[in-house]
């Protein structure tokens, strides 16, 4: 009973997070200007860590944790050094 | 190995009430970044993912990998507190960097929305300022 409660849960959740990502990736697509395509970067790769934390819940192994975890700092430098670009024209001054 | 069979009920349900949860949030603020027409009305939307949808989800492993492995696991507050400190470093240097953008081509998107402009036409201000042309055009 619990079992199948989670398992629906679980594959509720990666259908939310995929819809998410289609979303976002969309607004890259689509996105008039440039920061809205590096915002929409920035939701992509939050809404894949999130889908990965669903992944490890559904696996039961701690190894989607790390890349979940190696996503998050990757990520946030990635759009730091976008934001950085938009604004002065090079990254490393 | 797959120790889903042996959670109790209560554990499965808050478990699956926390996921759903979390990825609706994460599912809405995406639906809001599509859905908006200007992108600082955009840069508040994924801040629901960022947010509350970050810390149901991680609350959800925590609880799962404690509960399954019989000691706690907290690794996720990593992530947690990771996340909740540059999101808002990283928003604030992109609306920085389109602000600057928006002024370079010459729309100022808060020229509009100061409330109180300083009034320029008080008495003594057009006393100063009409004498110095009176003397200039003698």
């Amino acid at each position: 009973m619990s079992g199948l409660i989670l398992t629906t849960a679980l594959t509720l959740s990666k259908i939310f997070l995929t819809l998410a990502m289609a979303a976002v990736a969309f607004r890259i697509l689509r996105g008039p200007r440039a920061q809205d395509r590096v915002i929409g970067m920035d939701a992509l790769y939050v809404n894949a860590m999130l889908l990965l934390l669903v992944f490890g819940i559904g696996s039961g192994t701690t190894l989607y944790f790390e890349v979940a975890l190696a996503i998050g700092l990757l990520g946030f430098v990635t759009t730091v050094a976008m934001a950085k670009f938009l604004m002065r024209g090079e990254v490393i001054e | 190995m797959s120790k889903i069979e042996d959670l109790p009920l209560w554990a499965a349900i808050l478990i699956s009430a926390l996921l759903v949860t979390g990825s609706g949030l994460a599912l809405i603020g995406s639906i809001g970044l599509l859905r908006f027409k200007t992108f600082y009305e955009r840069v508040h939307a994924p801040t629901l993912g960022t947010t509350m949808g970050l810390f149901t989800i991680l609350a959800a492993s925590m609880l799962y990998f404690s509960l399954t492995q019989t000691r706690a696991v907290v690794h996720e507050v990593l992530i947690g507190i990771f996340v909740t400190t540059t999101t808002p470093v990283t928003f604030m240097l992109l609306v920085q960097a389109t602000l600057y953008r928006d002024r370079f081509e010459g729309s100022d998107p808060l020229s509009g929305l100061s409330a109180e402009q300083p009034r320029s036409g008080t008495p003594d201000d057009a006393n100063s300022s009409a004498t110095p042309r009176k003397t200039t055009g003698s």
